[in-house]
């Protein structure tokens, strides 16, 4: 499959390139532009993105690894974020990745089969003060308790 | 008691240039680009100001460090990395008054002559990388940024520029090979940033926190601003409480700031009668204190002889009933998981830490496990590219000083007496 950026990645790319003094700058904001357009970051996309830097690959797939934010498999619609560190846990976040467990059918680290959710722990998010916290795509939910977590999943379409 | 920060945080439009500029902002841009350039950096001297980051470095000495020669251009980078656990600080600041990072980040680039600034913020603020930009858009807009603002002739161009999830980002040399699109990696030093930093450029590399005091500084002078904490630690702080208290959440507090009264009288104690078992001061890196030891005030040097820091001032409350061993555990997942890898010493180190306090949170721990544990942490210890390592040992040494009988406890009894759960 080869892909390329909608006309409107591609106006954005070039924009974002006339802000840097160098190219490479660059890759950290196309990456997330390919998560944006195509859901994650493909072997195909890391090519893509070379080509249009006259980059190696392998630089490009080196950064990409590196980052925790760039899926480099597919992920579900809903990424489900949750924080295990020290704050939100002492807030009960642990047992908050349980209930999210059963309420998903699935473990931290899977998507659901119908490819709706999927599930990772993460480090703090940066809310300690409003623990525990879970960041769903691009949104923070913050004071989560079951219930809270059942009315924001259970609203999404 | 006088704030700098947070006067105007509960309006909710104070994010906006006209909202800002209504309660006086960027007057204080105004007013430095009537100074000599030298007199706006001696009233940063003057103010103490400490950098927010963590570290604690007079920013107005920092500033000092570009070289004289003006041949090669400068850069300024905003460290808006925010990952250290109990810190969420810069986050209010960037949600709730974008401005004052903008203006504070135009005075410091105007007295630096520094003609370009990238705001370096963490890959999950996605809603504050929008706020920042659409400040940053506003500021151009009304002439505080892009070409000859007031009609000073200075230029300055502002990126705002996302990270993707890499705790060791907020490194400040690792934040530059981030932002030259890099893994983040940090560097070693020598070369300082000063002289070799961004595109290879001299850079300065400040906080959030530090540069939004920098206008209150240029409005009201260093020597107030000064005054507002102690010798040397000037002005306020956002002292951030996590953990079960009745009111956890940002506080503008003095530099100086009793401990116990943060805990007692401005997070209001503990919930539900809880009492207190242990407090970690600034920030997840930062040595634990016991619950007797927290009538210290919140200073550098009072925290440092107490053998703590005040870090980043975000203070994790932990209550009676705690299992320290678990909470130690879940701090040595996450050095393990955010080590990059460069140094031996931290790679091997923080995996091995993982893996024997995991081992005796599971009952599995061997009768040489806390020698082992503090040996791992001598060999970590200042011997690395950059201080994460030492970040790690630090919780490391400090949980098994200050709380020993309960990892011997897990050892000798082979079970956690608190059932393995929070
Ligand atoms: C592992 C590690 C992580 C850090 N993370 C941050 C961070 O997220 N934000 C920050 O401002 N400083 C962070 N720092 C400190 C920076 O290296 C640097 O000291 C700071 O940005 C300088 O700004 P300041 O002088 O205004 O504090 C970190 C340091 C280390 C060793
Ligand atoms: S100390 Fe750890 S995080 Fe820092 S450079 Fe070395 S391996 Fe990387
Ligand atoms: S510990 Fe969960 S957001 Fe900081």
């Amino acid at each position: 499959m080869s892909v390329a950026f909608s006309d409107a990645g591609r106006k954005e790319f070039e924009r974002l390139l006339a802000r840097y003094p160098e190219k490479e700058a660059v890759i950290l904001p196309a990456l997330h532009l390919v998560q944006k357009e195509f859901g994650y970051v493909s072997d195909e996309a890391i090519v893509y993105i070379a080509g249009l830097l006259s980059v190696a690959p392998a630089q490009i797939e080196g950064v990409a690894t590196f980052y925790t934010m760039y899926n480099r498999k597919p992920v579900g619609k809903y990424h489900v974020q949750v924080c295990r560190n020290l704050s939100c846990s002492l807030m009960g976040a642990e047992h908050l990745i349980g209930h999210l467990s059963r309420k998903l059918g699935i473990e931290p680290g899977e998507t659901t089969p119908d490819g709706k959710f999927t599930l990772s722990e993460v480090e703090c998010l940066g809310s300690c003060g409003t623990a525990p916290v879970m960041q769903v795509n691009d949104e923070y939910h913050e004071n989560l308790t079951e219930e809270s977590i059942d009315a924001v999943l259970d609203g999404l379409p | 008691m006088e704030t700098v920060l947070t006067t105007h945080f509960a309006d909710e439009r104070y994010r906006f240039i006209d909202t800002y500029r209504g309660f006086g902002g960027y007057e204080a841009l105004r007013k430095a680009i009537s100074m000599p350039r030298d007199a706006i950096v001696e009233e940063v001297r003057k103010a103490n100001l400490r950098g927010r980051g963590g570290a604690g470095f007079p920013a107005g000495v920092k500033w000092g460090f570009l070289p004289k020669d003006m041949s090669r251009p400068r850069v300024l980078v905003v460290n808006a990395d925010e990952g250290e656990p109990g810190t969420f600080k810069d986050r209010r600041i960037m949600s709730r008054a974008p401005h004052l990072l903008v203006e504070g980040l135009a005075i410091a680039c105007y007295a630096l002559t520094i003609h370009k600034a990238y705001i370096y913020i963490r890959g999950e603020f996605v809603r504050e990388a929008g706020i920042l930009d659409e400040a940053v858009s506003e500021a151009y807009a009304s002439g505080f940024l892009g070409k000859d603002i007031l009609g000073s002739g200075f230029d300055l161009d502002v990126t705002v520029h996302r990270g993707a999830g890499a705790y060791i980002c907020g490194e400040e040399t690792s934040t530059l090979n981030s932002l030259e699109g890099k893994r983040g990696w940090p560097r070693l030093k020598p070369p300082f940033p000063a002289t070799i930093g961004a595109f290879g450029l001299p850079t300065i590399v400040n906080n959030v926190e530090t540069l939004s005091d920098v206008p209150w500084i240029i409005t009201h002078g260093g020597e107030r601003f000064a005054a507002l904490g102690c010798e040397k630690n000037g002005g306020t702080r956002l002292v951030g409480v996590s953990g079960p208290v009745q009111r956890p959440g940002i506080y503008e507090l003095p530099a100086d700031v009793n401990l116990r009264h943060v805990i007692y009288d401005v997070a209001g104690g503990l919930r539900d009668g809880k009492k207190l078992k242990a407090v970690i001061p600034g920030g997840s890196s930062t040595p634990v204190l016991r619950a007797d030891e927290i009538d210290v005030n919140f200073d550098i040097e009072s925290m440092a002889k107490l053998g703590t820091m005040a870090g980043t001032s975000g203070v994790i409350v932990i209550p009676e009933g705690t299992c320290m061993v678990r909470a130690l555990r879940v701090l040595m997942n996450f050095y393990a998981h955010e080590s990059c890898g460069q140094c031996t010493p931290c790679r091997e180190g923080t995996g091995w830490l993982r893996k024997v306090v995991g081992r005796i949170e599971a009952g599995e721990g061997r009768p040489r496990d806390i020698e082992l544990i503090l040996d791992l942490c001598d060999n970590m210890m200042g011997r690395t590219i950059c201080a994460l390592a030492d970040a790690a040992a630090m919780p490391a040494q400090s949980f098994l000083w200050k709380f020993r009988e309960e990892f011997d406890r897990h050892i000798r009894d082979r079970k956690c007496p608190y059932g393995n759960r929070f």
